[in-house]
């Protein structure tokens, strides 16, 4: 008994100095090198190693390392850190996700010997990542979305280009339509994706929130007019009335002709050129406006250095590594991201590709969505809405009643904050 | 001499009990600090926050909190996603416990049987689903449940059957969802009810077979009286699991398709994790926590009817 007790107490023993003697040699050694950690999501975080090693040739006594997040769960990741004060140096961030970033303090502002990175970038994507007259993220990649069409069919139909205004569009999807015969749409809309509404409503002249983004301003004659131009397009047989998840193939589909317009960004141009079958002839255009060539949301990712990192300057050297045109044309070669700086769009890359040349256009076009951290749910509650409307629930006008009811409410916090001076 | 012992005696006997105790409280204590600290204070201080807006504005400056009453809980019972995660999570729940408890009963029956055998070669094939990784599981059940390449497909198509778009249907994920399920954790309630059975004398179905009583019969008037009790307990845990469920729907389908997999606990998880309302999650986690109360003691309540315990 006894000895089993003893037995025991020497077993504890060791275990604990094996423990001690493990967490010794985990002890951080200090040889001067800088150690930056860099978060990267999806496609970025797998190629940005590629590119990496050249980056710590130049600049000797740092060392990068690169963790991955999926897209998925990258936003709650990066809220979680900041709770659990275990933020990264420095990371990617979706464009859409700096503001609310920016409203819990934890990025630090482009400091003064790096705001000549904040040249030579698109006004709208800029615009994005300025928040309370400062900028906290500096563009990495951008992305929007515009038209795919297919060119064969629209040519069949007697049109050379896609028509730059709505009643113009319209026209082109009737003719469309048409000739791909009974049974087709003319365009997808999938009624769960709020994006496409979205766009239509930043086309507008004015803004979509009001009183200094405190409260809903859908009701505006500009955003009913969107909301009417959407429900159009539904109630005359142009789109169907489809979710994302009934249409398990999208390039099959767009190949048959059941729709002949079709939504979205840099990304899907790999995939049609992959997936399509090379007679299916289809090209990019620009969104459709009112009157003339319209808006879109300008989206991609920045990179943001945290406030409480203590390898600041490391880190805003790695970050105008990755600003670097050169670098940036590299990586868009790897990627296909199109790059941020305007002046890497010049290298023959970039420039000779038929179907990036409209997004060059639709980003100068760009108009940046506001900056609440509100705006994804406002928006999830827009769509929600819009798709009742589709499908019989509210007339345009009761839609964008509804929608501001919604977004008023989601914006009850932020008015209490203003109100207060706790936010700006 | 003689007398102090008299007197000594039952101060002794007094301090002895409170000796004992002393040394009771000293043993339960730690269970008890343990259960204060991890669970009362900490379930405490989520219905506090239910009644808070806790949100991403706190996070940066916890002056931001206001105190909003019961609003968390009015506008829960306002959100049709609430209710539509509530209605998924019941349909698991309503198929899902009595499918797992056969499948383990019954798996329990014929493991328990005389005729089988290699009997602890089978007790590990079925106990080792329960003890593998869920996400690694998850993500092997998806592989099984594709449209095309799937096996599960591939044996309903080799049948003759049209393939089952099983996680992209609103009408097929829960079925999918729940197969799966099912198939991960009746290896656990199985060993229970082993354990349970193994302890039925044998005296008892020797007597019945003496009556005349067939294998059902057996099945009906000794087996089910015997482990009475133990059904009661694995079907109160089930309950509460499968009002729990959140791992599976979140790696295989993501709440979706058409929001058909959305259960309480992925909802809690939205709300809190995804748009950052703590506040509100509270809220669900309290509603959640008195739905499985509720139906525990309806359970119990029919259970006592039954006679399964006294």
């Amino acid at each position: 008994m006894i000895e089993a007790r003893l037995d025991r107490r020497a077993t504890l023993g060791l275990l604990a100095g094996a423990a001690a003697s493990g967490l010794a040699g985990c002890g951080r050694r200090d040889d001067g090198t800088t150690r930056l950690s860099f978060w990267a999501m999806g496609n970025e975080a797998t190629n940005v190693p590629q590119i990496l090693p050249e980056f710590e040739r130049l600049n000797p006594g740092i060392t990068v390392n690169v963790q991955a997040l999926p897209w998925t769960a990258a936003h709650s990741k990066l809220l979680t850190a900041y709770a659990g004060d275990s933020l990264p140096d420095l990371s990617q961030v979706g464009n859409t996700w700096v503001s609310e970033m920016a409203a819990i303090g934890a990025i630090s502002p482009t400091p003064a010997f790096a705001a000549d990175l904040l040249t030579d970038q698109f006004p709208a994507v800029l615009e994005t990542n300025r928040i309370g007259g400062q900028v906290v993220g500096t563009p990495w990649y951008v992305d929007t979305r515009l038209i795919y069409y297919r060119s064969d069919m629209l040519e069949r139909a007697g049109f050379d280009a896609v028509p730059q205004t709505w009643a113009g569009w319209k026209a082109a999807m009737h003719a469309v339509k048409r000739v791909a015969g009974p049974g087709t749409y003319a365009v997808l809309l999938p009624v769960n994706e709020f994006e496409q509404l979205l766009t239509f409503g930043l086309q507008g002249a004015e803004p979509l929130l009001r009183d200094r983004d405190t409260r809903g301003n859908f009701s505006s004659a500009s955003f009913i007019a969107a909301l009417e131009f959407y429900k159009s397009l539904f109630d005359e047989g142009l789109a169907p009335v489809a979710s994302s998840t009934q249409i398990s193939n999208v390039w099959t589909e767009f190949e048959r002709g059941w729709f002949s317009f079709y939504f979205s960004g840099p990304w899907t141009i790999g995939e049609f050129r992959s997936r399509l079958k090379p007679e299916t002839r289809w090209m990019t255009s620009g969104v459709p406006g009112p009157a003339g060539p319209g808006a879109s949301a300008p989206g991609g990712s920045s990179l943001v250095v945290y406030r409480h990192s203590p390898h600041q300057e490391a880190a805003w050297k790695l970050v105008r590594f990755l600003s670097d045109p050169a670098v940036q044309a590299r990586f868009n070669g790897i990627t296909g991201n199109l790059p941020a700086r305007e002046s890497a769009w010049a290298t023959p890359a970039v420039a000779d590709d038929p179907y990036i040349a409209a997004f060059k256009g639709q980003l100068s076009r760009a108009k940046a969505v506001p900056k609440v951290p509100e705006w994804e749910r406002i928006v999830t509650e827009m769509q929600i809405v819009a798709e009742r409307m589709v499908r019989g629930e509210y007339t345009p006008r009761a839609a964008a009643a509804e929608i501001d009811r919604r977004a008023d409410r989601l914006l009850e916090k932020r008015r209490w904050m203003i109100e207060q001076g706790r936010a700006t | 001499m003689t007398a102090i012992p008299v007197i000594a005696r039952p101060a002794r006997r007094a301090g002895t009990r409170r000796s004992r105790e002393r040394a009771a409280w000293g043993f339960v204590a730690p269970s008890l600090i343990a259960i204060g600290l991890f669970f009362a204070i900490p379930v405490f201080s989520a219905l506090l926050l239910s009644l808070t807006d806790f949100d991403i504005y706190a996070l940066a400056d916890i002056g931001n909190v206001r105190f909003v009453g019961l609003q968390n809980y009015e506008r829960l019972l306002g959100n049709p996603l609430f209710w539509t995660a509530m209605k998924n999570t019941g349909l698991f729940a309503v198929i899902g416990v009595p499918l797992s408890i056969i499948t383990s009963l019954g798996a329990a029956v014929i493991l328990n049987a005389r005729v089988v055998k290699w009997r602890p070669i089978w007790r590990v094939m079925f106990f080792a689903p329960y003890v593998t990784t869920l996400v690694a599981t998850a993500v092997l059940w998806n592989y099984l449940l594709h449209t095309r390449y799937g096996i599960i497909n591939w044996a309903i198509s080799s049948l003759g059957l049209p393939a089952v778009d099983w996680l992209g249907q609103p009408s097929t994920s829960i079925p999918a969802i729940l197969m799966f399920v099912v198939w991960k954790i009746f290896g656990y309630n199985m060993l229970i009810f082993l354990a349970v059975l193994q302890t039925v004398p044998d005296d008892l179905y020797e007597a019945a077979r003496i009556d005349g009583a067939g294998p059902w019969k057996q099945f009906k008037h000794v087996t089910l009286p015997a482990i009475a009790p133990t059904l009661l307990l694995v079907s109160i845990i089930s309950v509460a699991g499968f009002f729990q469920l959140f791992a599976e729907p979140y790696v295989m389908t993501q709440g979706g398709p058409a929001q058909s997999t959305v259960t309480v606990l992925y909802f809690m998880y939205e709300e809190g994790f995804k748009w950052w309302n703590l506040g509100s999650a509270s809220a669900v986690a309290f509603v959640l926590f008195l739905c499985i109360l509720a139906v525990t003691l309806v359970q119990l309540a029919v259970a006592k009817k039954m006679g399964a315990y006294e």
